[in-house]
This record gives C-alpha cells, sequence and structure tokens, in this order.
C-alpha cells in the first residue's frame, strides 16, 4: 500500500460528464477549485459518511441524511487532529443535521460545521451539489 | 501482667482496645476511621471467633449458597490501611482496670487508655434435661451453621425450640435441609415479641402451608438421648413426644457480660453491661457497645441498626465529639420463610388510650394492624403477609396520617386510594432505618450535593445500602425531588425516544420491527419521527435488533442494509478506532488457548504489516496501526490461519479468560479451560447493552479473577460455582454467587438466562454490575427470575439464546466473501487505492506508535508530505 497520492487521476474516471452519460447521479463539492466531482450518489449510505479528497489534498466528510440531502465538512476532526469526522455516527437534533465524532463525540452541524457542543469551535462546510438525479 | 504488648503506647499514641469483632465492633471501627482517630491511635482488636466480623443478619443466606467470604463485613486491606491490629481466634479472658490491661487466651495482654466491649450475646438454652446431647445446637456463628449441615446430613427430622425471628429462619434452613421440620413455642403464637394474636395466627397458618409442624404453648420438657448420647426424641410440657435426629435452640438471647461482671463493671439486674448516653460504663475509659449493652433507657437491644448507632456514639466519644444513644426504634421488616412481616412503634397498642384498625384475611395469610392514638396519629402497627407499606408508615409514625387509616390497611384493589407516596412525609422522617436517613437528608443529597441519580444518593446519604428495605421509597423521594428542582426525570433513552432500551427492546420484539427507521416513525418523539435519529438511540437500537435478529427474522450481519447507519466505526469497519484514525484488530483466542502456529501467523501478520502488538488482559493479542483499507488484507491471512472476529469493537462478549486448571495445575479441580472455550464459543457474537466479559477459575484459588467479571466461574469438587455482577474498571465490584455446584448443562442454562434476562431488562451502556444494583430486587430478583423461573421468562430466554447460537456467523469472513461489504473498506470514497497520509508512524522501543506530529496543525499539508502537487 504504497499507491503515491494522485487524487486527479484517482477521481478521473468519475467527472461529470462520465456521470450524465450513464445517467448516474453525481455528488459535487464546491473545493478550491469549483465544483469538483467526489462520487456516485449511489456510494453513499444514508446516515453514514464516507471520506473524500479535493484536488488540493484537503480531506472533506461526505454524508447524505436519511431524506437524501448531501453535506460535506472538514473531515479532520479539531479536537484530536485526526481524519476521521467522516466515520462518526449522524443524526438530527432540532432539525440540524450533525454528525458525532468517534473518537470524544462532540458533534458538528453538518451544514454549518458549527460544534453544537463547544460554539467557540467549528470546522469548515463545504457546498455539495447532486448532478444528474433526474437523469 | 508479664510481657505486657505495649511497643508504641506513649502519651502521644494512646491504645483503644476492642473486644468483640462482631457486627457492631466492625462498625465501631469504621466510625473510628472516619473520624481519623485510627491514624492518631493504635488499635488493637481480639476476636474470638476463627474469622473478621461478617453479615450475622444475613446468616441463613449461608444455606442460599452465599459463602462465609460473601458475608464477611470486612473489606479487603482495611485493617492494613487503617493500621488496625487484629487478633482472630483469641477471646479476651480478663480485665484489670487497676492497671488498665485486658489479657487474651493466648497470653497477649495489652495496656489500653479505652477500652471498648462489643461482645454481642449467647444464645440461651432452656436449662431442661439432655441439653447437651450430640446433635443439640444453636444457631449464632458461621461455624454453627457448618455444623448443623453437617449433622444434617444423616438427619431426618428436626425441632426448633423457639418460635421466633431467629427460630422461624433456623426452622426455614433445616426445611431447606430436607429435614421434615418441627417448631415449638412455649408463647400461645409465633412471634410473640413483634407481632399480636392476630398476626401470629396469619403466619401460622402460611408456616404450616409450607409444610412446618407448628406446636405453640408448650414447652420442651427433656431431650431424650439414645447410645452414645445422641438425641432420638423431644418430650413436651403436654406429655406428647416428638422423634427427632437434631435440635436447635432458639429460645431468646443474653448479653455477653461476664467480663464486665468479673472486672466489677455495674450490670443490669436482668443481664447487660450498663452503659450511659454516651455508652460508657461505670468505668468511664470502658465504653460497652451493641447486644451486650444495657442502654440509659433501660433496655438491651437485640437489633443491629440500634447497635450501630451506639457504635458511633462511642467513636465520636473517642474522637471528642458529642453525640448520644438515648434509645431507639425496634422496628423491624422481615422476609421470614417467604413470609413478609413487619412491625413499628407500639405494635402492641400499650399506649393509654389507643384503638386498633385492623383488617385480615387469613385465607391469603394476611393480617394488618394499625395502632392510632387519641388524637388520631399513628403509633405503630403489624403487618404480616403483605408488608408493602412499611416504608411509608414507619415514617408516619408519632404523626396523623394524611390519610383514614382505614384506608391505609385495605389491600390495593380493595377500595384502597392511591398509594400514599413518600412526598406526604415530613422531612425529618427517617427514611433509611439502618443508617438513620431522613427524608430531608435525601433532598438536600439532591438539592444540595447535586445527587442526581439513585446510586449517587445511596452513595452520598448510604440511605439504601442496609437491608434494603427502603429503596422504593428512596427511589420515588429521588425522582419527586429531581423533578422539584426543575431536573426533568425523562427516562427516556435520548431527545428522540422517551423509552428507555428494556422498553424499547419490548416494542422490537413484540411488533417485530427489524428497520430503525419504522421504529423511529411509530414510536419516536413526534419531534424526532422522520428524522435521522441521533449518535445514541442509532447505536442501541442496532444492538437490540443485531441481538434478536434470529428470532426476528432479520439478517444478524452488522454491515448490511440500514443496519450499517446504525453501528459506531468500531462495529462498522469491525476493528477499534485508535487515537490517529487507524485501527486495532483482536482475533479471537478463546480461553486464552493458542497453538504455536496461529501464535506465528499473528507475528508474522503483525511483522508483514508493521503492527504494534501487545498482549490484553483478556488473554489474546491486540495488533495496532491498521489503516481501514488494511483492514481486510490483515483479516484474510488471520481468516485463513484459522482465526475469527474477536469482537473487541463490540459492545458483545469479549473473552472468557482461564486458568490452566485441572489439566496442568495440581491445585486445579475441574478443566477450567475446556469450559472457558465452551462459554467463549458459545456466546461470541452476543450483542448486548454493554461489552460483557467472563472467566473461569480452575480452584478456589481463583487465578482467572472470575469474580471481576460479568459472569466468572469458579470450579469446586462438585461443579462450578457461578458468579455475576462483577467488574474492574473505575468502579471495581466483586461479582455476587449466582448459584453453586452446578454441572455443566446447570451452568450453561443459567448462564444463557442470565445473559438474556440483561439484555432484556438493562439500560444502554449499564454493565452487568450497574444493572444489578439498579433494578428492583437485585441479585435476590434476577436469582428468583433466572433459577427459580419466577416470572415463566426461562423457556423465553433459553429460546433467544438458542437461536443466538444456532444462527452465529464469523462476521470477517463474510465481509471477506462480499465485494460489495468489502468496498467500504478504503480511506477515500474517490481514491480507493490511496492511504490516508495522516495515518503515519514513528518508531518506539522497536515497535511503531502513532506520529501525532501529523495531527497537531490546524490543517495537514499533503501534498509535501506525498511529494505530489495537484
Ligand atoms: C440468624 C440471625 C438473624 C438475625 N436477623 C436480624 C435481623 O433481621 N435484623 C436485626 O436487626 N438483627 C438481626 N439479628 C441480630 C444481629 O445479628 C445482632 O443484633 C448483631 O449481630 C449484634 O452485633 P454485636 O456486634 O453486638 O454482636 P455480635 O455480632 O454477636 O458480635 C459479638 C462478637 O464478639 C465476640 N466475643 C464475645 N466475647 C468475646 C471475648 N471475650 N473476646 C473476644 N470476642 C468476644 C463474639 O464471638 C462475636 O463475634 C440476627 C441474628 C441472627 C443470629
Amino acid at each position: 500500500m504504497t499507491t503515491a497520492l494522485t487524487p486527479d487521476a484517482a477521481v478521473g474516471s468519475r467527472t461529470p460528464g462520465a456521470d450524465a452519460q450513464d445517467a448516474t447521479a453525481t455528488v459535487e463539492i464546491f473545493g478550491p477549485q469549483g465544483w469538483f466531482a467526489v462520487c456516485a450518489r449511489e456510494d453513499l449510505i444514508p446516515g453514514r459518511g464516507v471520506a473524500a479528497l479535493l484536488p488540493d489534498g484537503e480531506q472533506v466528510a461526505l454524508f447524505v441524511d436519511r431524506a437524501g440531502r448531501a453535506y460535506a465538512i472538514a473531515n479532520r476532526d479539531p479536537f484530536t487532529g485526526a481524519y476521521v469526522l467522516s466515520r462518526g455516527l449522524t443524526g438530527s437534533s432540532a432539525n440540524r443535521p450533525f454528525v458525532a465524532s468517534p473518537l470524544l463525540k462532540q458533534r458538528f452541524d453538518l451544514a454549518t460545521g458549527e460544534c453544537l457542543d463547544d460554539p467557540s469551535v467549528s470546522v469548515r462546510a463545504y457546498q455539495v451539489r447532486v448532478r444528474g438525479e433526474e437523469g | 501482667m508479664a510481657a505486657a504488648a505495649t511497643p508504641n503506647t506513649t502519651p502521644a499514641r494512646p491504645t483503644i482496645v476492642l473486644v468483640g469483632h462482631g457486627m457492631v465492633g466492625q462498625r465501631f471501627l469504621e466510625e473510628l476511621a472516619d473520624r481519623g482517630v485510627t491514624e492518631r491511635a493504635r488499635v488493637v482488636v481480639l476476636c474470638e471467633e476463627p474469622r473478621p466480623a461478617y453479615d450475622r443478619v444475613q446468616l441463613t443466606s449461608y444455606f442460599a449458597g452465599r459463602t462465609p467470604e460473601d458475608l464477611s463485613l470486612t473489606e479487603a486491606g482495611f485493617m492494613e490501611r487503617h493500621g488496625i491490629e487484629l487478633h482472630l481466634g483469641d477471646p479476651a479472658t480478663a480485665i484489670d482496670r487497676d492497671t488498665r490491661t485486658v489479657t487474651a487466651r493466648s497470653g497477649l495482654t495489652v495496656r489500653y487508655d479505652s477500652l471498648v466491649l462489643a461482645t454481642g450475646s449467647y444464645p440461651f438454652v432452656p436449662p431442661v434435661p439432655g441439653k447437651d446431647s450430640t446433635g443439640c445446637f444453636v444457631y449464632r456463628t458461621i461455624e454453627d451453621l457448618l455444623d448443623i449441615e453437617e449433622y444434617a446430613k444423616n438427619s431426618g427430622t428436626g425441632v426448633v425450640v423457639g418460635g421466633g425471628l431467629l427460630g422461624l429462619e433456623a426452622a426455614g434452613a433445616l426445611k431447606g435441609l430436607g429435614l421434615t421440620t418441627h417448631i415449638v413455642e412455649f408463647n400461645p403464637r409465633l412471634m410473640a415479641l413483634q407481632v399480636d394474636e392476630g398476626g401470629g395466627s396469619a403466619l401460622r397458618r402460611t408456616v404450616e402451608e409450607m409444610g412446618l409442624e407448628v406446636h405453640t404453648g408448650v414447652g420442651g420438657k427433656e431431650i431424650v438421648a439414645g447410645d452414645g448420647g445422641t438425641v432420638t426424641a423431644m418430650e413436651l410440657s403436654d406429655g406428647s413426644r416428638i422423634d427427632t435426629d437434631l435440635v436447635i435452640f432458639s429460645a431468646g438471647v443474653r448479653p455477653r457480660d461476664q467480663l464486665a461482671r468479673d472486672c466489677g463493671l455495674t450490670v443490669g439486674e436482668r443481664g447487660g453491661i450498663t452503659i450511659d448516653e454516651q455508652c460508657r460504663t461505670s468505668d468511664p475509659a470502658v465504653y460497652a457497645i451493641g447486644e451486650c449493652a444495657l442502654a440509659s433507657d433501660g433496655r438491651v437491644y437485640g437489633l443491629v441498626a440500634p447497635g450501630y448507632d451506639m457504635a458511633r456514639v462511642a467513636a465520636d466519644a473517642l474522637a471528642g465529639q458529642d453525640g448520644s444513644f438515648t434509645g431507639a426504634d425496634l422496628s423491624t421488616k422481615l422476609k421470614l420463610l417467604g413470609v413478609d412481616v413487619a412491625s413499628f412503634g407500639d405494635a402492641h397498642g400499650t399506649t393509654e388510650g389507643c384503638l386498633d384498625v385492623v383488617y385480615s384475611d387469613s385465607r391469603s395469610g394476611v393480617y394488618k394492624k394499625l395502632v392510632i392514638g387519641a388524637e388520631g396519629e399513628l403509633l405503630g402497627g403489624v403487618l404480616v403477609g403483605d408488608a408493602e407499606a412499611y416504608g411509608m408508615l414507619r415514617p408516619l409514625t408519632g404523626s396523623v396520617p394524611p390519610l383514614a387509616p382505614e384506608q391505609l390497611v385495605l389491600p390495593a384493589g380493595a377500595g384502597a386510594p392511591a398509594a400514599l407516596g413518600p412526598s406526604a412525609l415530613p422531612d425529618d422522617a427517617v427514611i433509611c432505618n439502618c443508617h438513620n436517613v431522613t427524608k430531608g437528608a435525601i433532598r438536600s443529597a439532591v438539592t444540595e450535593h447535586s445527587c442526581g441519580t439513585v446510586p449517587e444518593v445511596k452513595k452520598c446519604t448510604k440511605a439504601g445500602t442496609g437491608c434494603g428495605s427502603c429503596v422504593k421509597a428512596l427511589t420515588s423521594l429521588v425522582n419527586d425531588e429531581l423533578e422539584a428542582s426543575g431536573v426533568s426525570v425523562d427516562k427516556g433513552l435520548c431527545g428522540c425516544f422517551p423509552h428507555t432500551r428494556a422498553e424499547l427492546y419490548e416494542i422490537v420484539r413484540t411488533l417485530r420491527l427489524t428497520t430503525f427507521a419504522e421504529l423511529l416513525d411509530s414510536h419516536g418523539r413526534p419531534e424526532a419521527r422522520d428524522g435521522d435519529g441521533c449518535e445514541v438511540c442509532k447505536p442501541t437500537v442496532g444492538s437490540i435488533i443485531a441481538s434478536l435478529a434470529p428470532t426476528l427474522g432479520a439478517d444478524g450481519y452488522v454491515l448490511d442494509g440500514e443496519q450499517a447507519a446504525l453501528q459506531d466505526t468500531n462495529d462498522h469497519f469491525l476493528a477499534n478506532l485508535q487515537k490517529n484514525g487507524s485501527y486495532s484488530i483482536v482475533p479471537r483466542i478463546p480461553g486464552g488457548e493458542i497453538t504455536p502456529e496461529k501464535l506465528i501467523v499473528i507475528g508474522e501478520v503483525a511483522r508483514d504489516f508493521g503492527l504494534y502488538t501487545k498482549i490484553t488482559g483478556g488473554q489474546r493479542i491486540d495488533l495496532f496501526g491498521a489503516r481501514v483499507d488494511q483492514l481486510p488484507q490483515v483479516w484474510a491471512r488471520l481468516v485463513d490461519a484459522g482465526f475469527e472476529s474477536g469482537h473487541a469493537y463490540g459492545k458483545a462478549l469479549r473473552t472468557v479468560k482461564s486458568c490452566v486448571g485441572q489439566t496442568w495445575c495440581r491445585y486445579g479441580v475441574q478443566d477450567s479451560v475446556r469450559m472457558a472455550i465452551d462459554l467463549e464459543l458459545r456466546y461470541r457474537g452476543l450483542r448486548s447493552p454493554h461489552k460483557l466479559k467472563s472467566a473461569v477459575s480452575g480452584c478456589a484459588r481463583e487465578c482467572a479473577e472470575a469474580r471481576g467479571k460479568d459472569f466468572g466461574v469458579i470450579a469446586t469438587s462438585n461443579g462450578w460455582n457461578l458468579y455475576v455482577g462483577g467488574n474492574g474498571g473505575a468502579d471495581p465490584r466483586h461479582a455476587d454467587l449466582l448459584a453453586q455446584d452446578l454441572d455443566d448443562e446447570e451452568l450453561i442454562r443459567l448462564i444463557d438466562r442470565f445473559l438474556m434476562f440483561y439484555i432484556r431488562t438493562a439500560d444502554r451502556l449499564e454493565r452487568t454490575s450497574a444493572w444489578l444494583e439498579r433494578i428492583d430486587g437485585g441479585l435476590d430478583h434476577v436469582r428468583d427470575v433466572v433459577v427459580h423461573d419466577s416470572l415463566g421468562l426461562c423457556d423465553e430466554l433459553e429460546a433467544l439464546m438458542a437461536d443466538h447460537v444456532h444462527h452465529y456467523r464469523d462476521e470477517w469472513a463474510e465481509t471477506l466473501n462480499d465485494p460489495e461489504r468489502l468496498s467500504r473498506f478504503v480511506s477515500f470514497v474517490n481514491a480507493p487505492d490511496a492511504p490516508d497520509p495522516s495515518v503515519r508512524f514513528v518508531p518506539e522501543r522497536d515497535q511503531v506508535k502513532p506520529d501525532l506530529t501529523l495531527l497537531a496543525g490546524p490543517t495537514l499539508p499533503v501534498r509535501t508530505l506525498e511529494g505530489t502537487s495537484v
């Protein structure tokens, strides 16, 4: 497992164009260089997250909720420094979707990146869209 | 007075000598330690019995399986910690008050500055001819019980002389040993001291229905001994005769005041060492406490609670604090031969001008009497057969009850109003009689010491930790108080469900729900329905569905369908998340037994993947530092070599530890390794409210530390003893004996039932130890349910476990065989082959450890690390 990290190559087969062609919905994140396709909609399990790499090497935690809405926040848990938020349990509290860090259990709002248990802490939230769903 | 053993006696370090290490003596030592007196003084204890203090009140539970060690009141290390010198089996034989010395049987002589007598009582044996024949016993110490048990093996019939509290207990014990049992009572009724005539006849009826023969109004005239001086019969005062092999005298107790008499201390006319309100005898350097003392109100108290009060007062006096004992309440609530009996206050109605209110139903053996004073105040009462109301009524004594007395004695359902809650009590009402805790003290534990749960209040006030009869009242008081102080006592699991875990279990089981969404939408709080649940309820419900899966017809595999989203990361990746985002791997090593070949495979896998290797406390091996994407590769090798998941990641059975047992060990009496393997393979994969640990020891030396486990098994020469509710960790607890001398089959059946009952009724993340402490009735209730099948649940519990055993599959083998499942084991969804660059290691002690510098900064410069730029 010493494959060099080449995010571009890794995601090359999943450009929006390619996905549109086989009519599968694609999840895209708005990163430093604009919209960036990450994976197919069906790769995501409602209520569970995955981690994705952006072209600049940033790690993003990507989720869909039960209603099918997608969310993305930074994958790094600011309390421990570990890149694990994508592996937390999700839920909703007063209609705010959140993920609880799998390490020390602090919860982060999936839409805003705010920490629900410590207002002084937040993580970056990314814009997400699902393309080609109707197709 | 030769060779006085007084090494440290200087005026600065006084010596306190305690004679008698019984229940009250031990409590006195604890009170001394609490006040720091043991640090300032040398404390010497002379103990007549061969063992340190034990719970005499629970003596009879020896016959229900409690061992002498279980009964011990002396916490391990207590004497050492407080520097107390305890001399076992060495009674005091003389006191010299002029030289202030005590001499013991061994010849040891100790000079004292203060002397405390806590010598208790001796059983009174009426002077009937033949009373010393072989086969005659008393019922006071563990040694007495051991002797009775041994002798009863060759006996068919037994007679108990005395139909009081202790006599009935002794009779129950003989019955339990399989003897035809007679009770001979001189008074016209049973328990004459505690209950009145009506109560006595209700009690008699119930006792007779149990198959005991009751003879009242007669005394023993002679004990007839045959050849060799062995009991063969007892002749009664009415001329009748009972053929019997064994006699137990239980005709009351007398204070042990001989030592005090011999050295000239004042004693009462009818016995008992005279003391003042500070528990001082006629010599101010000598104190007397407990059953040997004649209190300043002219009474000798034969109950433990007043003795504990005296222990406190004497310790106060020695610590220079104020305290006084002026008398105590004789209230009692007991379960005798399974019958609830309680009496309190002026039970016999001796107050002038008092009136009775009586409810009597001899058909069902219920008798209740309340004694009411001229002003309508409650003076006392007797309850037989149904003593539910005791916890409420006793604290009301002396006040006018908020309900009419006739309503207080009516049985529930017979026009009785809703039960009177403890909220009706005044603040100075004593709720816990054993520790003298008032309602006010319990309320302030909640309001001032911010105790938020019943266990916290118990710890803070000691309430409910004695006989336990007040726990129900305590619980409702604590809840009332929490509610009043604005803390809503929402017992709901989380913001999504108003139910407890146990309630959710029942809902899932009876409605056969197999998905979280169904449960949330049908039973969630209105505001949570159609939502996503939360990190508390999702894994809880996931675990409930997993443990019921075979019965519900759901798929038990934890990665499937919706279940995938319910599991926390450990269960999701079937490994344990560590601080840098890597995982650790623990293959199952049943019973801790492993072949050299398998050991080599573990070594090779660890070496090839660069994993940090450590032996766990549960006799297996933990491999640390695997990335998510490495987990399937590591497991492919392990499964290939015959390993399976060890479930170290789950709230599930972890390990069953074992000692080497009979096969190799010269002390072993059973094959503990085989039993541990059997148990581990039987319960592997069982999802539960919290992790489950177990161990099997091959003999009483207990090398496997089974009593520190949720269920622990210790070999005996006759089979296995099963202990439950043990716990290591921050709040260690020794497991309690559930049943003893079981054969293999009985053992497994009992564990099946125990585990399933726990899974069914425990709260989320509640270990068996906390569960046993919390549930109503505690260990006794659990024993009733799983041993005696009091709820008729056992068949169902066994069937659930059979389903589990039958459907067990190795989660890792299944995962490896399923490409769909395997596809989840990647660090990045859009770069399946890329390792996570933040998971790196640095060397330490010839292995690796996480490189935390990578995690320290606000963001990780991935590109420079990997040398790739985008
Ligand atoms: C079967 C049974 C059931 C009971 N049930 C209840 C109940 O339900 N509720 C209740 O309140 N009470 C009950 N009691 C009574 C309770 O056990 C006693 O009130 C309590 O044990 C009194 O404590 P103590 O320390 O004064 O006496 P003990 O516990 O008897 O201790 C006295 C100790 O002093 C030792 N001793 C005596 N002389 C010497 C000496 N010269 N030198 C050294 N040591 C000496 C004795 O060997 C003994 O170990 C029960 C008793 C029995 C036997």
